[in-house]
Formats: structure tokens, sequence, C-alpha cells
């Protein structure tokens, strides 16, 4: 990615971004642009410039922050009227270490309200319009983070992953989304969503770029107890031998334009001289059930801390305690941030609990133990990350089941803490993009994004 | 099985909503779809299988035992909420 020096200066490289979200502004990819901020502080990294001091490997890299980030830098929505008003005073751990690399946030991107969707249209200020079919949505729930990237506004974005919210807006616009392994990158300053799922990863347009912010995020953080050891500069990459396709998995599902997409990138491998395996893997079948009571449950128990008394919005109409809660409850959460939070709770009531949230963490164990055993299998596994490419406006939004289908192929790998990484594969007819997921097992998420570069081709 | 109005009710009340009448039967016909799709994991055996509740790696991470900065002072935190008073949040009478 293009960094600042004394002949490109950052206020350039965050001028020219501001201009082209401007342009870009029908597309909605923003809740938030902050034009003075960015340029304040470009500023100060040219200043450093001037003076031959390092201004970081980032230097004057304009980004974009899903609004699910905080960080002092305006309000943090999570696209969600229920935290209206919201300015935090601490920042996020991801957001402290990229921009002590020298990187300007020029804004904060849509999301379904918090990112409880698949196409960003679950929005309280609106669905985002996809990069290459205006008519089309830009995936979700980190869509305007992807669409950012893909019209190149901003030489990366931050996203949060906890079924697929990287990797398929990713796919719908063509441009690299990381899922790394649980537990990589710190979720500290990030609105949770389901804790035991919930990954922090990013949107580029290589995998240069993506691995120099893994290098820069990626570690222990003592503000976040689930992050594992310092391994990504360490990570030992492998020459592999073995790619696995999953054989049993789409359930004829799968459009043809990406099955074949998939067949091409096999081919492709297949003359590198890679063994391309077949794999059973019969539970992943169930992932996206087990995915479906897991994770409402725990959006149930982190949900619950929003109720207008601490932060945000309240509703006008509460008059005493107990309607301070439920109004603004009601007033302030979207349609699908009820449906979750009440399923949430069914799945863990009593008389519900064994059949559901314990039958569910069960089946999570066999979709685990199917990955362990595909890993002694092969190297890496390749497959779709979506059943069909980028879908109309309005074309899902009112039937819930038929959105949750998009998460078909993404939810297993954050069921079992496995690293996913969404590339580019070709174009529909129509001309829109075609993604697959390059998944390894836990910690090989450097091996995959170096990986990503023998998939690589002009498209 | 089958949600009924009672069913949608009674989870409007744990979760703090005070659904509109209307929006308790659209919930109503969306939460039963849903139900409807997650129940087909009554198929998967899964006799003799331990739960997994977390794929982190590792157990019990200590920190020292030490007094840790905050990230927020608590003036930062109370000029968040709507109303305060002697550096408490302030709410309606409750009873």
């Amino acid at each position: 990615m293009k960094t600042a020096n004394k002949k490109v200066t950052a206020e350039r490289l965050v001028r020219d971004a501001l201009a082209k979200a401007k342009h870009f502004a029908d597309y909605n990819i923003f809740t938030f642009i902050d034009e003075e901020g960015a340029i304040r502080r470009a500023r100060e990294i040219d200043a450093k410039i001037a003076r031959g001091e390092d201004a970081g490997r980032l230097a004057g890299v304009p980004y974009a922050l899903k609004d699910n980030f905080i960080s002092p830098r305006g309000e943090t929505t999570a696209s969600a009227h229920i935290l209206e008003g919201f300015t935090s005073p601490v920042t996020a751990t991801s957001v402290e270490r990229l921009e002590a690399e020298g990187a300007i946030m020029i804004g904060r991107t849509n999301l379904d309200a918090f990112a409880h969707g698949s196409s960003t249209e679950n929005s309280y200020f609106g669905a985002t319009l996809n990069a290459y079919d205006r008519e089309r949505v830009a995936g979700g729930s980190s869509g305007g983070s992807a669409v950012a990237v893909a019209l190149d506004i901003v030489e990366f974005a931050t996203g949060s992953d906890t079924g697929g919210s990287i990797r398929q807006p990713a796919s719908f616009n063509g441009v690299y989304g990381l899922k790394p392994t649980y537990g990589a990158v710190s979720r500290y300053g990030v609105v949770a969503m389901a804790s035991s799922l919930d990954c922090i990863g990013f949107f580029t347009k290589t995998p240069e770029d993506m691995d120099l912010l893994m290098s820069i995020a990626a570690g222990r953080d003592p503000k976040d107890m689930t992050t594992l050891p310092d391994y990504y500069g360490e990570s030992k990459v492998g020459k592999a031998k073995k790619i696995g396709v999953i054989k049993d998995f789409d359930n004829g599902s799968v459009d043809s334009e990406i099955r074949g997409a998939l067949k091409h990138k096999c081919d492709l491998l297949k003359k590198k001289g890679y063994e391309i395996v077949e794999l059973t893997m019969p539970a992943l079948k169930y992932a996206l059930a087990a995915y479906y009571i897991i994770q409402p449950a725990e959006v149930a128990s982190n949900l619950s801390r929003y109720d207008g008394v601490r932060y945000g919005f309240r509703s006008e109409k509460a008059k005493d305690l107990s309607s301070i809660y439920d109004k603004t409850r009601d007033e302030g959460f979207m349609p699908e941030n009820k449906r979750r939070i009440m399923i949430g709770n069914f799945v863990l009531s009593s008389g519900f609990y064994d059949a559901y949230f314990l039958k569910a963490a069960k089946a999570r164990t066999l979709i685990v133990q199917e990955y362990e055993k595909a890993f002694s299998q092969v190297d890496y596994i390749l497959m779709p990350v979506s059943p069909n490419p980028a879908f109309k406006l309005g074309e899902k939004v009112n039937d819930p089941v038929a959105m949750y289908l998009e998460d078909v192929m993404s939810v297993s790998l954050n069921l079992a803490g496995v690293p996913g990484l969404a590339i580019p594969a070709g174009k529909s007819k129509t001309g829109l993009p075609l993604g697959l997921q390059l998944v390894g097992p836990r910690r090989s998420d450097k091996a995959l994004i170096e990986f990503a570069r023998e998939l690589q081709e002009d498209d | 099985m089958e949600i009924k109005r009672e069913d949608i009710i009674h989870l409007a009340e744990l979760s703090d909503f005070s659904l509109a009448e209307e929006e308790i039967d659209k919930l109503g016909a969306d939460l039963q779809g849903i139900i409807k799709y997650i129940s087909q994991l009554d198929e998967l055996d899964v006799s003799g299988v331990e739960p997994t509740y977390q794929v982190f790696e590792m157990e019990n991470v200590w920190r020292p035992d030490e007094v840790v900065q905050q990230d927020a002072s608590r003036e930062q935190l109370l000029a968040l909420t709507k109303e305060s008073k002697d550096n408490q949040i302030k709410v309606p009478k409750v009873l």
C-alpha cells in the first residue's frame, strides 16, 4: 500500500481519500467522516517525516473503521439507534496499534446494526450499495468497510467477523477479507456480539497488505484475556502440498458460477503441482443451525447492557425505571436485533436449554473435531464463502431464514475458531465478483495469506 | 415446536421489550420460522459428545494482582449518561 513520504505527503493521501469518499457519498458507506481530524493527523505525520523521524509502517495511510470499534473520534453507533450520542472516551486496542504505525482513520463505516445481518440492510442508517452493482447489497455485516476498499477510497478497512461478516462482504465486492484465528487480534474496544465467536480482521486489496496489518494488529493484549500469545510474526510457513475441497457440504445450494470458480482454482492448483483431496465433513451440515442457537444466546447476554441508563439513546416515552429499559430497548433496537435477543432467550430458557443450547454446544464439538481431522489430511481447505454472489437489495431482508442461509458456508469457521481468508475468484457473467475462502488450522493465518498468492490471477 | 402468542409475550418480557401489538404477530411469525430451522439439530446424534463453549486454547490467564489504571475516568463515564448527581447515575423513582 502507498505510504506517505517526502514527495507524496500524508495530507495528499488523506485529501485524496476524503475526495473519493465524497464522490461516492450515495453508496452510503460512511456513518461519519472526520475530515478535520484526519487532516490534522496527516499534518502531524508529515511533520515527523520532514524531521526525518520514523512515521511508522502505515505512515499516512488512510483507512476506514467499522463503526463498531470504539475511539473518541466520532460517535460509535454500531449502526444502531440505541447507541445514538455515544462517543467513547476509550480507544480499541486494534485502533491504537494501527494508529501507532501512522494509519489515519478518515471515517466510520456502515454495518448491520450490532453486526446482525448479512447485507448491511439492517442498519439504522440504511443500506450500503454494492461496489459493482448499485441495485445489489454490499453484503454484511461489514458492508461499508468492504465497499470502501473495493471503490479504492481507502487502502484498508477494519471489520469484525462473528459468522462471516468480513468474508462475505469481501467476496461480494472482490477484495480480500480475513477472519483470523479466534484470539489472534484483540477484541478490546469492539462492540461485543457473540464473545466466543467474534474475531477482528481486515479488508485489503492484496495478500501483502493483509500480512502487514496482521503483523501490526495481532498479538497478546492484557486488556483482552482471550488473546493468544504473539505467534503471528514467528509463524513458520511450510510448503503446502494437499488442498482439501469438501465433498458433501453444499447440498446443491451453491450457485453454478461459484462452483465454476472453485473448480477453476482447483485446476490452477493442480497445474502448480498441488494435490486436491476430497473431504467428507458431515457435521458441517448442522453448523448453521448450531450457530443460530449459540450466537443469539451470546447476543442476548451481550446486548442486555443496552438499557438507556448509562449511555446512548433513551426513549422519550420512558416515565419510570422499568419503562426506561423496555421502551428504550423497543425503540432502540432494529427488528433483527430483537429477533436474535428473543431467540437467544428462548434457547437458554429452562425447558429448552438441553434441546437447543446444549445440543448446539455438542454439535460444535463435532465441528471442531471434523476440522481437526480434515487438517490431519490436508494443509488447507478451499471452499465458497457464500452460496451466491451479491443479491438484490430488498430480496432477503424480510425473510430472516433466507438471510441466515447466506452464512451457511462461513459460520463453521467461527464455531471451530479456525482462520479463513476470503479471496477474489473472478467475476460472474453479469460482472459480479465471486469469492472463495481459504481455511487453515488455528494459527495458520500467515500461511493462508502467503498461500493466497498462489491463487492470484489477472481477472 | 409451535410458538404461541403468549410465548412471544413472555420472551419479550425476558428481553425487556415493550412490543406493540402488531409487532408481536410479526415477530412471532419470524421466530417460528427460525425455530423451525434450528430444530433440524434434532436429527443429529450427539450421544457421548461433550459440549464446547469456547475455542480459546488456553485456560486461567493470570495477571499480576496490581491496581490497573482504567482507560476512562469517572467524570468521562458520567458525562455519557442523561443525568447524574453526586457522582452517581440518576434514574427515575423506582418505588
